[in-house]
């Protein structure tokens, strides 16, 4: 398979460094977005552990687990190293790796670039197709297709 | 629009999608999907114009017969959709670090 870009990301956070980083971390539950959802009942929470090959999940409303993958590098509050561990066919899979990483520059005591980098998304190659999911099954590639279809129809998805 | 965007709409449809689905497994012919379908040959053919367009599928000649088959550059779908994905993530978590301390 050929080499995929990374999907890169830059933001500028008007907070401090240490506070970035723990918001990112500890406080995932805060911003993590509940409608990418995989499991069968709604998102109660999203957690990450704070270690390195912590846990990084989330938890249901019916007490269910859902993994997303883990914390490869744990380095407060300059970097963040995570295992995305979401197939294409949308399961977790311990097996399957992609890597997400997260710096944390101060810019100021009050100013912090926070840049992403999710890599090795070629191995999407191995797992092709991602279609996989029956059309009417609750969440899933149905869901996100049905959400990126509304996404596509804004004015500001024309390339 | 882009391919990618294209794409997603694209499977929005359950008889492409699960055109799409049979494609994933095995290339084949429109004549052979429309054997197995409930579809008549003309709507598998326009379905799989719809998929070509979104870039979803590509078409080879092999004979007398136009072979069609997923697009495996579909990985940049999943790529599309994590670049969306972050966008929306990062700016969320954007409004929570700037929140004022409780």
């Amino acid at each position: 398979m050929s080499h995929i870009e990374p999907v890169r990301k830059r933001i500028i956070v008007n907070t401090s460094q240490e506070r970035a980083f723990r918001i990112f971390t500890t406080g995932i539950d805060r911003w993590w977005p509940r409608e990418h959802h995989i499991g069968k009942s709604p998102l109660l929470r999203a957690v990450l552990q704070e270690r390195a090959g912590g846990r990084w999940y989330s938890v249901c409303e019916d007490g269910s687990e859902c993994d997303v993958g883990k914390v490869l590098s744990w380095e407060p509050p300059r970097r963040l190293l995570l295992a995305w561990q979401i197939t294409g066919d949308w399961q977790y899979d311990p097996s399957f790796v992609t890597e997400v990483e997260v710096t944390f520059t101060a810019q100021g005591p009050n100013q912090t670039q926070v840049e992403l980098e999710h890599r090795d998304l070629e191995r999407y190659g191995d797992k092709a197709p991602a279609f996989r999911k029956s059309v009417d099954s609750a969440g899933g590639w149905p869901k996100i297709i049905e959400e990126f279809a509304t996404v596509a129809g804004a004015p500001d998805a024309v390339a | 629009m882009t391919n990618a965007s294209l794409g997603f709409a694209a499977l929005g449809d359950a008889t492409r999608l699960q055109i799409f689905e049979r494609l994933a497994r095995k290339p084949s012919s429109v004549g052979k999907l429309a054997d197995r379908m409930a579809v008549t040959r003309p709507a598998v053919s326009q379905h799989l114009k719809v998929l070509k367009s979104a870039g979803l599928v590509l078409v080879s000649q092999e004979g007398t017969r136009r072979i069609y088959r997923v697009d495996q550059r579909g990985v940049e779908l999943m790529r599309k959709f994590l670049d969306r994905f972050w966008d929306q993530a990062l700016a969320a978590f954007k409004e929570a670090a700037e929140e004022r301390e409780a």
